[in-house]
């Protein structure tokens, strides 16, 4: 009798054990992301390129010996459903790091959490300075502020012929849309270059042609266009069809993915600068081979090409997370983030490294990721 | 000048796209008291039936756009029939529900079909824009205002000088009459939702070259749906088609010479000027009663 209490004693302790065991298998890593709603695409694009660098990863062998698992929450495009997203990651899920939450406002609307629970977030999308200037110290980005899309592009004004003598703005009405013009207005005055008119247009619109109509009389000779991809597509169109003659540049990342199938008018060019642009990669990606690793590995899974341009943000996130946990040496919040701090990885974009920025004593991480300019051409995509 | 002429033919294809989207709206709301909060998921339908059409089978522009046509009419006649029949209308709060209910789930089955990648529907029509002086405009937009013109005489002589437009007219003044005389008022509930429907997707697959094609396009046509009704005036037909071309003319000369940022504050600062002034309408002759 006493035997076989003991017996069952060491059942019990012994599946215990292995379920403990198994817990610990695997390290885990929250992912925050917009799969449905308004902005679900490149939310899913992002999730995909995580997914891809999880399955990259382990392939290799994982991290401290132990498998990735991703646990991905949908935040709806939504800024209060990304702090249910977050709180469930961190309660529930008990995940030591996090990555997330797609864009400013839905990052800025989770960062409080972050920093109640003590969980690090790497922000794979967001360019906002608040995110990083705000002083939470659990907060590293890896996507660059629209200021540093501005001096970055400031660097390469020469490359432009005939020269930029004066530019007119068509923006996105949120925070991304007007943040970016103010920062792009400001490079260009120390230039030396005329601001002319700024127009918006609401982030839903879809007819452009009376801020098109302004802009194309006002004797420019570029237009500064910020918004998502449906938008860019349309404004480009849209500028073709009216006439425009002035050069257009598009910020922010996003591409005009449609126009390769359905191009404009013939000889119709148009400028957009990247962080990441699969048609150039090969001549263009700070790190052609791992790069190279990125697309084919998308494209082995049949996800959409134009994808691409959003996923390696999803795919150097982990990469970073990864590095961070391997230099840690043990998947616990705080030690991630300390290591967070002496990270240097090689991402689809570039060496990814993190800076302080924010106030002193709660800074933030802040990387300085490479931009690159294309231009596309009767459906054909070139590097500047 | 040149700026100016050039929001006035922006101003006039726009409004006739507005015009088309608002009269389907107010002939369900002046007939049958719905207020159709799909409305712009129809327009969203058609256009999804056009990029089906013309990008994934590679059929013919013109033809998808006849064929959105028919199955906006028959949709329409289906969510009237299976939907708002049952419910008898009686309770305006239950038809409310029931039409947002229905809103929810066409656009998320459009997303779940379709995905949230925006699809683009190539045009039929050469690319380079036709110019004279200084003003562009692009084939694709003549052809829409052209299209456009043409539905909105074809839908005021069936309202006007049709035995269905008659019974439709009597039904709107007084349905209990209509009843007494012999209307069908049934069949024409039915009929009309499904007219109003099948306007909603034929501009939405006369857009489709236009604009791109989204799951959430339907929320901005519905704004500007209810905008133009209520310009117009409720349930008033030559009026929606009138607010229209209003709110297209607000919008392109608000945006062209005061603000773009008030763009669309514009459209809802005249309506409100509307609501306060003229009620019943910016083009109502007199004043209903009943």
């Amino acid at each position: 009798m006493c035997n076989r209490k003991k017996l069952l004693a060491v059942l019990a302790s012994g599946a215990l054990f292995a379920s403990q065991a198994h817990a610990e298998d695997t390290i885990k890593i929250g992912v925050s992301q917009p799969l449905t709603g308004s902005v679900a695409a490149a939310g899913t694009y992002v999730t995909n390129g995580a997914r891809l660098a999880a399955d990259y990863l382990n392939a290799n062998g994982g991290v401290l010996g132990k498998q990735i698992e991703l646990v991905v929450e949908d935040n709806k495009s939504n800024p209060r459903e990304a702090v249910n997203s977050a709180e469930k990651l961190i309660l529930s899920n008990k995940v030591p790091v996090m990555m997330g939450a797609w864009g400013s406002t839905f990052t800025l609307a989770t960062m409080p959490k972050l920093e109640e629970y003590g969980v690090p977030m790497v922000v794979e999308t967001a360019s906002s300075s608040k995110v990083t200037t705000s002083g939470n110290p659990w907060v590293f980005r890896i996507s660059p502020t629209s200021k540093m899309e501005a001096q970055a592009f400031a660097e390469q004004l020469s490359a432009f012929q005939p020269a930029i003598k004066k530019v007119d703005f068509l923006s996105v009405n949120n925070d991304w849309g007007l943040g970016a013009a103010t920062e792009f207005k400001a490079v260009f005055e120390a230039k030396g270059i005329e601001v002319g008119r700024s127009e918006t247009m609401a982030p839903d619109a879809t007819d452009l042609s009376a801020q098109l109509a302004a802009i194309k009389n006002s004797g420019s000779d570029t237009v500064i266009v910020t918004s998502g991809v449906e938008q860019l597509t349309l404004a480009i169109r849209q500028a073709a069809e009216q006439g425009i003659k002035q050069r257009i540049i598009t910020t922010g990342g996003s591409f005009p993915e449609p126009l390769v199938k359905n191009p404009g008018p013939k000889g119709y060019v148009t400028t957009h600068l990247l962080f990441f642009s699969p048609w150039t990669a090969e001549q263009q990606a700070a790190n052609p081979e791992l790069a190279k690793a990125y697309m084919d590995a998308w494209n082995e899974k049949g996800y959409p090409f134009p994808g691409l341009t959003e996923g390696f943000r999803g795919f150097d996130g982990i990469l970073t997370i990864a590095e961070a946990i391997r230099l840690a040496g043990k998947a616990e919040p705080e030690a991630i983030r300390d290591a967070l701090w002496k990270v240097q990885v090689k991402g689809v974009n570039g060496d990814i490294a993190f800076h302080q920025e924010g106030p002193e004593g709660k800074e933030s991480g802040q990387n300085k990721p490479n931009i690159y300019i294309v231009q596309l051409k009767d459906g054909e995509v070139s590097a500047l | 000048m040149d700026q100016f002429l050039q929001h006035i033919v922006n101003a006039l294809v726009l409004g006739s796209t507005y015009a088309l989207l608002g009269i389907g709206l107010t002939l369900i709301f002046g007939i049958m008291r719905v207020v159709n909060f799909a409305h712009g998921e129809l327009y969203a339908f058609g256009a999804y039936v056009s990029y089906a059409l013309v990008s994934l089978l590679g059929l013919n522009y013109f033809g998808s756009v006849l064929l959105a046509g028919m199955l906006g009419l028959l949709l329409g006649a289906a969510i009237e029939f299976l939907l708002l029949r049952r419910c008898k209308l009686e309770n305006i709060d239950e038809v409310m529900l029931i039409m947002i209910g229905l809103m929810i789930i066409m656009q998320n089955a459009e997303l779940l079909l379709w995905g949230g990648v925006a699809k683009v529907v190539p045009t039929p029509f050469a690319q380079e824009s036709i110019t004279i002086g200084g003003i562009y405009l692009s084939p694709t937009r003549l052809f829409v205002f052209c299209a456009a013109v043409v539905l909105l005489i074809a839908f005021y002589l069936i309202i006007e000088r049709s035995r269905l437009g008659l019974a439709m007219r009597a039904t709107f003044q007084d349905r209990d009459a209509a009843k007494i005389v012999g209307v069908n008022v049934g069949s024409i509930y039915t009929l009309t939702f499904a007219l109003g429907s099948c306007m909603a997707a034929v501009t939405g697959a006369l857009l489709a070259p236009v604009f791109v094609v989204a799951p959430t396009m339907g929320d901005l046509a519905s704004l500007k749906a209810f905008a133009i009704v209520i310009l117009g005036g409720l349930g008033n037909i030559p009026g929606a088609a009138l607010g229209g071309f209003a709110l297209a003319a607000i919008e392109e000369f608000g945006s062209g010479y005061i603000s773009t940022a008030y763009r669309d504050a514009l459209g809802f600062l005249a309506i409100l000027i509307v609501m306060v002034i003229r009620p019943q309408g910016l083009f109502a002759i007199k004043e209903r009663v009943g």
